[in-house]
């Protein structure tokens, strides 16, 4: 740990880099959760941010201020509430907005990013049958068109293109991922090719952790006149981000794994593309006119915003992004690679392998691993009678899992508020699984 | 003892080491047959498990052998091993009547069951202490499941068995 003078952990050196113990405990103090012990009165060492993060304070405080003082119908009503509560939804996108580097009409509000891939996959399909009118045949896809995803992707952003493509007629290919994990960006110009109209693929691996480098894959998707689709969900917490500087035509991201709530996400478009997309859920909040025959829709973000919306979790979220952007992301993204350094030591151990490189650059503090001879399972369960939180089983990437020749691996992920000594705990713990189940060669 | 230790009873470490009754076996000629695939949607483990049943007298069929296929934790295998012994040459009705006081133990909560019931699980007994982790009960059951579901699709269950 280095050593910064400072008062607080908002005014922490960038030239530093990390984060200093003192900054770190004040981080830490953020979120009551990580005060409580677990299993017989443990310390809690939560290593499974990556699944979903902790809350701070400060989300919390927003998400209950929202409900005792401001709580009322957005968009409508001619009352002081409902315009206060209008303002704290419309100041979260503002916020959300800035802190991915997009205009604030780019930002839709979704229930997660599962909703919000969905989402994109649907108003194709929508814009496949018509809907949309001319303005939107751009997106109409034919059989014998390809959806391009790759070998790392979560469930999340494979199921739905893979629908898609049945609904269409499209096929689904995909760019493969090196033996380390990363997605294979030698090949963009052989898989993506001239048939391909959409390219899915995630910023951040949440099983290897490998940041994948999207420039590549922008530029050839440009060329042959493909849309972008970036699972932005393990970035946007740990790295600095800026959609508009990445190119992409739509990302998705949840609140929840950036230390927002539950039931919130974010589909992300260009401003022209959610202009010229056809809706997908409709009904109320979305229509201009409707008429017993026919209806026509607001302009974007609204058009793809029906019903009643997730308010005070999109207020909440809002609190959580400003957290974060106080917090720095340079800042969290150096320390959670000194968190990645340490995690990776794992790998030093008897019988450990770590799926994924093994290099904390240009990786997340993501480590997924296999214990020779010990199921993912009966590893997670030792971890867990010590206290330590870690994610086992597939992680929603069953194909990726199929690459290594492995169905499940236990993972420890990290986040700002992960220390050096939750670290130790862990490969301490660890440690002493093979000699548990007497599998010491 | 831990719960640690209570969940992972030497008798599971131990049949998790040499399972019983594992590697798919042909079935023998007069042998009505009945077999299943489970998955654990958690982790993606499985297992494959086929019945023979022998019907010569028809009004006590007897599981004649077991035999599976799969991978999955130590609670999962074991479960499976020991259900092997438990199921494999006794008639069908004391097969579903262990996997009923099975699923019994199950939801136990750590508990454990009478003295008769557990007598009648014998070695599986040992799992009572799973029945403290939510997220592992799903393992230590995947084998029953794919018993029960083996011995409706053999034909051997009639569906008021089943009810």
């Amino acid at each position: 740990m280095t050593t910064t003078v400072g008062t607080s952990h908002l005014d922490h050196c960038p030239t530093y880099g990390a984060l200093s113990a003192r900054e770190l405990a004040a981080v830490r103090a953020d979120f009551p959760l990580l005060e409580r012990t677990v299993r017989q009165g443990r310390p809690l060492v939560y290593l499974d941010s990556a699944a979903t993060s902790q809350k701070p304070t400060a989300v919390l405080d927003a998400e209950q201020d929202f409900y005792e003082r401001r709580n009322a119908a957005v968009h409508r009503g001619a009352h002081q509430l409902a315009e206060e509560a209008t303002e704290a939804f419309e100041g979260a996108r503002a916020e959300v907005a800035r802190f991915v580097g997009a205009d604030v009409g780019e930002i839709v509000w979704t229930s997660g990013a599962t909703a919000a891939i969905n989402l994109v996959a649907y108003a194709l399909s929508n814009a496949t049958l018509g809907r949309g009118g001319a303005v939107a045949q751009r997106f109409a896809l034919a059989p014998g068109d390809e959806i391009v995803i790759t070998e790392a992707e979560h469930h999340a952003n494979i199921v739905p293109w893979q629908e898609l493509a049945a609904r269409t007629g499209a096929t689904v290919t995909y760019l493969p991922v090196d033996d380390e994990g990363r997605i294979d960006t030698s090949v963009v110009d052989r898989v993506i090719t001239e048939r391909a109209r959409v390219v899915a693929f995630t910023h951040a691996s949440n099983v290897t952790g490998a940041i994948t480098d999207v420039a590549p894959i922008v530029r050839r998707a440009r060329e042959v006149g493909a849309l972008t689709v970036l699972d932005a969900c393990q970035s946007v917490p740990h790295l600095p981000v800026d959609l508009h500087e990445l190119g992409v035509d739509f990302a998705a991201f949840s609140g929840h794994k950036m230390m927002g709530p539950t039931g919130v996400g974010v589909l992300y478009g260009r401003r022209e593309l959610l202009e010229a997309l056809p809706p997908v859920t409709t009904g109320g909040s979305m229509i201009e006119v409707v008429t017993m025959t026919e209806s026509t829709y607001m302009a974007p973000p609204q058009r793809f915003e029906a019903g009643t919306q997730m308010v005070a979790q999109a207020v909440a979220l809002g609190a959580a992004a400003q957290y974060l952007g106080e917090l720095g992301m340079d800042a969290i993204a150096a320390h959670e690679r000194e968190m990645a350094a340490e995690l990776l030591k794992i790998a030093d151990l008897p019988g450990i392998r770590v799926v994924g490189p093994t290099d904390p650059e240009n990786r997340l503090a993501v480590v997924s691993f296999v214990v020779e001879g010990v199921h993912a399972h009966d590893v997670g369960q030792i971890l867990d009678d010590a206290g330590i939180a870690v994610r086992v089983g597939h992680h929603c990437a069953q194909p990726l899992h199929r690459r290594f020749g492995i169905v499940s691996t236990a993972r420890a992920s990290a986040a700002v508020y992960t220390s050096a000594q939750d670290v130790a705990a862990f490969r301490e713990s660890l440690a002493g699984v093979r000699t548990f189940f007497g599998v010491n060669d | 003892m831990s719960s640690l230790e209570q969940m992972y009873q030497q008798v599971i470490l131990d049949h998790a080491k040499v399972l019983h009754g594992k590697g798919l076996v042909e079935p023998a000629d007069g042998h009505v047959v009945g077999e299943s695939h489970q998955v654990n949607t958690t982790c993606g483990d499985d297992v494959t498990l086929r019945v023979e049943i022998d019907e010569s007298d028809p009004e006590n069929p007897v599981v004649a052998r077991l035999s599976w296929e799969g991978q999955g934790c130590s609670i999962s295998q074991a479960s499976i091993s020991v259900l092997h012994d438990l199921v494999a040459g006794e008639s069908v009705d004391a097969g579903e009547r262990a996997g009923e006081v099975f699923r019994e133990l199950m939801s136990s909560r750590g508990k454990g069951l009478d003295d008769d019931s557990e007598d009648l699980l014998g070695d599986a007994t040992a799992f009572t202490g799973v029945s403290l982790y939510p997220a592992r009960i799903k393992c230590a059951l995947l084998g029953w499941a794919a018993l029960r579901d083996s011995l409706v699709t053999s034909g051997v269950l009639t569906n008021k068995e089943q009810a």
